[in-house]
Order: structure tokens, then C-alpha cells, then sequence
């Protein structure tokens, strides 16, 4: 039954496995669809939608799949009975609009074709079917002589009406993130081990009982250590002026990665717009407070999980020109590489919309050596994501998988 | 055993009508249901409400970060028994009194069939929804003490509840009957209003509803007032004796709707600017 909303659903990115369909027919089996539309709806959502974030698809698709249904218009009983009276109103200021008397069947007719037409909920006016207006059709409006009173709470077509508002339409996925869901993804970053040098707390109830029993009966106590999160993670996080409309974002993600406080070990340095040959202690960048990355480089082993969080844009001259920073003959993007070769697990989170290529176009237009923007080159080299929810996920997943 | 219970709401409790139709399919087909929500829309209260819609004793496992899922089902005092043994006392060969049964296992052994509520299950450890997976299914554990297996001689009825911080794992998702509590609009919000405050003015109802949606709708709050801190504000109103015209100019008592430092000097400025509550 349905099957073809089945499929739609499918390719609408919903996921429903055969068992939820099956539990969707035993529950339609039970009449709990409430012999109703809406009911049918709400049943529909409750069995198959597992997430809020995908409510918006939900209504899309039952939209594309039943809109046949909807277009039919069904005409309740009561308005064979009002057909046969016409209620008359007055305005409130006692006008009345005048309009050529028209008979039932004529008005049962301009129904079904203004019902077929209209596609929004409709107040005040003359033509709609609505309330408070002055068209044939509707209720507590000012209405014509001849016209039909249509009931102010449109169950026919409440399905239809409540998938029509999209009401969830913010919650899918791809939307800000807040602080909160910053701290949850990032307690995906664990790797848990019993061995690290914690204090052994936990009480070991085999090594007891073998203790015991060695000791000739007499209770001793052993204790283990409790499993800790063995992740240590590297933040880079890049503080040059591009990044100010991000300061938000770079904000939460950093409390958040800041109050997870169960890495094994936390290493946050800082640089502008590119990686050189040293890294920045304070977002500032005020120089004297600064380490060699040649430094973090040996300290940190590719034990280390490394984070770039950065917007990729800089002028193209700070990432490739080998004149810029001249000490060790490397240039930016050559740094960015050797950091990414020392540390396997990496990632690269960009808060910004990518690919402004603002330096690009607006600066560098006329006379530019430089084909492609550093959004660009920086995209190609590493693994960027776009700060969405469904992406951090993904990035930090990515970085606990080994190569 | 089929019996035919519908919920319909409570005298304490407005529900939406596709939330009644949610927590009826799930009792329908013996499935979970699981409630995702804002704070403060009334998920715990949902529990009470059907339990005591139903005349069901009502069972409440609040889980928190440090919560596993063999809490939920017995504990086996060792060190208890092993002190025993040592300095006399209790007959250690009844393992039983040692063997105390969880929240799910108090659900699973009752007479007669119970609402189980477990409370905020995303703030436990990510594993923890999957660890539960069996005995959800088949409605019982078995205890290697006592060699005795707890089955339910009825199918509670579960309802579990989330905040929405974590994703829960899909195989536990596919077990239950979901639903998204979405935030009252106004029609929903004055008959929660009027159950917990039979005796209202309307002027001063209209007028704080007005200024509580006004606000909700800014952008630049972090933590947007709930239906709970509604509640409040209009108790707190009611004995400040604020006038409705008041509230419109000067939103007296806002801390009572906002609890952040950030969204109290957000209101100022909205003051300062007319936005918001402030306008017209």
C-alpha cells in the first residue's frame, strides 16, 4: 500500500526501512489512522520520521506524493443544506455588497473551482475562500447575499495545510550550531583505554576475589583505573581579520572544546591567516608571544589529532610566495603541508560560506599571477568541511577513523 | 493482552492533537515513545499526565551523565556481601538480598502494567540507548546471581525523553514511535495558561502573551524564553499586581523570563531601540 510514497521518501533522504513501513500497515490495520486525513498524517510522521531535523522533508514529500488527493475538493454535507439556504450578513457598517444573484448550483460550481485554485490560507479580501472577507466564500466575513458559509476550521484540508506551513523547515540540518551542540560533537572525540596513568579508583572485582582468595580468605581490596579518553588534540585556529564575522562561531567551538575537558591532552595555538614558521599563543597575535612551529612540531607527536579551523582566505601572495616569510625558504601552503604530513589525523572546519575568493576577484584581479583563489588551493590540499551540524559530525568521525 | 486505552490529555495537561495521537499509536503498537522537545515544553509533565490519565503508577528513571544501562536493570551489592562475609552479620548465601532490581526491572515485575518514564536519556553516555536494546525488545534480563529471569508480565508503557543535545543511535530510533513537541502557538499557549490559572484577566493575559511571543520571534537571544518560564512570569505579574499597559513599557520582572546575562542587556537594548515587546 503506498508503496510508491515509500520510494519518495527514499529519495527524499528519509531512510524508512521495510520494519517501519511493515509497523505502518499493522498500524493502519488498527484504524489508528483515525479515519482521517490529518490522522493519517500524524501517523505517518510519528511512525516514520525519527528526527525533528527531518520533519521539513517529511512535508515536502507528503506534499509531492498526496497533493492529488488534496485538489479534490470535498464538500461536507452541511453544505447541501446550506445550499438550500444562502445566508445572508451584513457588513459591519450595515453596507452590503451587491452582486447579481446567482444560483446554487452556479455557487457549488465557482466553490470547486476556487477551492481547486487557491493555495494559501486566505483572511479579508473578495475572492478567496477565507474568513473575515467579502468574497462567496468563507465565514465571518463580510460576505454577499448569496454566499456559502465554508467551516473556520478546514479539517479536509488540515493535512495538507499543516504540511503546506512548513513549520519545521528551520530544524533541518543544515543550520547554525550553538554552543551546546558543539560540546556534544565534541564528545565523539574519545578513544577510551585503560592505559594510561590515572589513579587506579575503580574497584577491579576479579583481582579482588583472586587477592582474597590468595590471602587465605582475609578481604583485600584491588582497584583498577578507569578507562580515560586517550584522544590529544591539536587546535589551529586562524585569527587573521577575514575571520571577525566568524567570532561567534570560532568562539563556541572554542568554550566548547575548551570545557570538554576530557581530552588527554589540549594544545590551542593560534596563526594569521597562514601557518609560518611560528605559531601564536594568544588569539592576538601579538608578537613575543609566539612558539616555532618547528617546536610544536617535535613536541607534538602524530599521536596528536590536528584541527585547522580557519576561513581559507588570505592574499594569495601570504600562502604561496616563497619572499614572504623568508627564513626557511617555505612558503604558507608549504608549512600547511608539512603540518599535514605529521599529523595523519587531520581535518580542516571552515566557518565560512566558502569560496568568497574575495581577495581574488576584488583585489587581485588585474595583473594576478594566481588562477585559483586560497579557498580553493586549500580545498584541494586538505579535508575541508563547512561548519554545518551533519559536517561536524562527519569531520569528527573522520578523525578518530585511521587511514 | 489487547486493551483499548486512548489518552486525551489530562485536567492539568493541554496537549497538541497530534502529540494524542502520538502517544496513542505508540500505546497501540507497544513501542516506545520517544519525545524530543525545547526545555520546559512539559515532556516529564507528559508522563504524569498520561499515567495519571490512565490510572497507571507511574515509574520515573531520571538517567543521568554516569548512568549505564545495567543500572536500569539490577545492582549486585559485591562489597556489601563481601564485608558481610568477613565480619558475620547477614546470611551471605542468600544472594538474593543483595541483588536490588533497577527502575526497568521494577517496571518489568510489577503486578499490573506501569508507565515507565526515563527521563533525558540523551545526557547518559552515547553507548547507553544501544545497551538497552535487547531488553526493550523483549521485555526482560536475566540475573547470573540468582539465576532468575525478570520478564514483564505486562508491557509497560515507555515513554523516554530527550533534550535533543545528541544524536541517538539509529537502531534505537527504529524501535520507537517519535515525536517532536513543538513550541504551543497562541491558541495551545492560552488553554495551557488557563488550566494553571483558571482565573485570569484577559487584558493582562493577551498582554504578557503578546510581549512573551514578541520576544521569541528576536534573534540575538541565546536562550529563548519556554512555556515553564511563561508560567512563571505571568504568577510573578499577578503578584507584582502589574497592569497589562505596564508590561508593554517596561517588562517588569524579565529576569524571571530570561535567565542570561547576555539576554538581560539584549532586552535593554531593545528598550533603547523599540524593538520587540517594546514596539507598538
Amino acid at each position: 500500500m503506498f508503496l510508491d510514497f515509500f520510494y519518495l521518501l527514499r529519495e527524499k533522504g528519509l531512510d524508512v526501512t521495510p520494519t517501519d513501513w511493515l509497523t505502518l500497515t499493522e498500524a493502519l490495520d488498527k484504524g489508528l489512522a483515525g479515519n482521517s486525513f490529518t490522522g493519517f498524517y500524524c501517523l505517518c510522521r510519528a511512525v516514520l520520521v525519527k528526527s525533528e531535523s527531518l520533519y521539513d522533508k517529511f512535508d515536502q514529500a507528503f506534499l509531492e506524493h498526496f497533493k492529488g488527493i488534496a485538489e479534490m475538493p470535498e464538500i461536507p454535507p452541511e453544505f447541501y443544506q446550506w445550499l438550500a439556504n444562502p445566508r445572508g450578513s451584513e457588513s459591519m457598517d450595515g453596507q452590503k455588497h451587491q452582486s447579481p444573484y446567482r444560483t446554487a448550483e452556479q455557487i457549488e460550481q465557482m466553490l470547486r473551482e476556487r477551492i481547486g485554485e487557491q493555495t494559501c490560507q486566505h483572511n479579508g479580501g473578495t475572492y478567496w475562500v477565507g474568513t473575515g472577507g467579502s468574497s462567496n466564500f468563507g465565514n465571518s466575513g463580510a460576505g454577499q447575499e448569496d454566499g456559502i458559509r465554508v467551516g473556520g476550521q478546514g479539517h479536509y484540508h488540515a493535512a495538507m495545510r499543516v504540511a503546506g506551513e512548513r513549520r519545521f523547515r528551520d530544524f533541518s540540518e543544515d543550520q547554525v550550531l550553538g554552543l551546546r551542540q558543539y560540546q556534544m560533537a565534541f564528545r565523539r572525540l574519545r578513544q577510551f583505554s585503560g592505559e594510561t596513568n590515572a589513579a587506579k579508583t575503580e574497584l577491579d572485582l576479579d583481582a579482588t576475589i583472586q587477592a582474597t582468595s590468595d590471602n587465605a580468605g582475609k578481604l583485600k581490596i584491588e582497584y583498577k583505573r578507569p578507562r580515560q579518553n586517550t584522544v590529544k588534540l591539536l587546535l589551529l585556529i586562524d585569527s587573521g581579520g577575514s575571520m571577525d564575522e566568524y567570532m561567534a562561531v570560532v568562539t563556541a567551538l572554542f568554550q566548547a572544546v575548551r570545557k570538554s575537558n576530557h581530552f588527554q591532552d589540549l594544545k590551542i595555538y593560534y596563526f594569521h591567516n597562514c601557518i609560518h614558521d611560528r605559531l601564536y599563543t594568544d588569539p592576538t597575535c601579538t608578537p613575543g608571544k609566539w612558539v616555532e612551529s618547528e617546536s610544536v612540531l617535535h613536541q607534538l607527536d602524530g599521536n596528536y589529532k590536528m584541527i585547522i579551523l580557519g576561513d581559507a582566505e588570505m592574499a594569495p601572495y601570504e600562502l604561496l610566495n616563497y619572499r614572504y616569510y623568508g627564513q626557511n625558504r617555505m612558503c604558507g601552503l608549504d608549512w600547511f603541508q608539512l603540518f599535514q604530513k605529521h599529523y595523519p589525523h587531520n581535518v580542516w572546519l571552515n566557518p565560512s560560506t566558502g569560496g568568497r575568493s574575495l581577495w581574488h576577484d576584488d583585489y587581485w584581479s588585474v595583473g594576478s599571477h594566481y588562477d585559483l583563489s586560497t579557498y580553493d588551493i586549500l580545498n584541494d590540499k586538505f579535508d575541508m568541511y563547512l561548519l554545518t551540524v551533519a559536517n561536524l559530525e562527519k569531520a569528527l568521525k573522520k578523525l578518530l577513523v585511521s587511514r | 493482552m489487547q486493551t483499548n486505552l486512548t489518552f486525551e490529555g489530562s485536567q492539568d495537561y493541554v496537549a497538541g492533537a497530534d502529540l494524542m495521537s502520538a502517544v496513542n499509536i505508540s500505546m497501540a503498537l507497544q513501542k516506545p515513545l520517544l519525545i524530543k522537545g525545547e526545555p520546559g515544553t512539559g515532556k516529564t509533565k507528559l508522563a504524569e499526565s498520561i499515567a495519571a490519565a490512565l490510572g497507571k503508577q507511574l515509574i520515573i528513571w531520571s538517567i543521568k551523565s554516569t548512568t549505564k544501562a545495567q543500572d536500569g536493570l539490577y545492582f549486585y551489592d559485591v562489597v556489601q556481601r563481601l564485608y558481610d562475609s568477613q565480619f558475620g552479620g547477614n546470611d551471605v548465601k542468600d544472594v538474593e538480598q543483595y541483588v536490588k532490581l533497577g527502575k526497568l526491572g521494577e517496571a518489568f515485575s510489577a503486578e499490573e502494567q506501569v508507565v515507565l518514564l526515563i527521563d533525558e536519556i540523551d545526557k547518559a553516555d552515547l553507548e547507553f540507548p544501544n545497551d538497552l536494546l535487547w531488553e526493550l525488545d523483549k521485555m526482560e534480563f536475566y540475573i547470573p546471581q540468582t539465576k532468575q529471569t525478570v520478564k514483564a508480565k505486562t508491557r509497560p508503557i515507555i515513554i523516554i525523553t530527550s533534550n535533543a543535545e545528541k544524536e541517538l543511535p539509529d537502531a534505537f530510533l527504529r524501535r520507537c514511535i517519535f515525536h517532536y513537541i513543538s513550541f504551543p502557538d497562541k491558541d495551545l499557549m492560552r488553554k495551557i495558561i488557563k488550566v494553571h490559572y483558571p482565573v485570569l484577566e484577559m487584558d493582562l493575559l493577551e498582554s504578557a502573551m503578546n510581549a512573551f511571543y514578541a520576544l521569541r520571534e528576536q534573534r540575538g537571544l541565546q536562550k529563548k524564553p519556554s512555556t515553564s518560564e511563561l508560567i512563571d512570569w505571568i504568577r510573578a505579574l499577578q503578584i507584582g499586581g502589574i497592569s497589562a499597559e505596564e508590561i508593554c513599557k517596561t517588562m517588569p520582572f524579565a529576569g524571571v523570563l530570561l535567565k542570561k546575562s547576555e539576554d538581560m542587556a539584549e532586552l535593554e537594548k531593545m528598550k533603547q531601540t523599540g524593538r520587540g515587546p517594546f514596539a507598538g
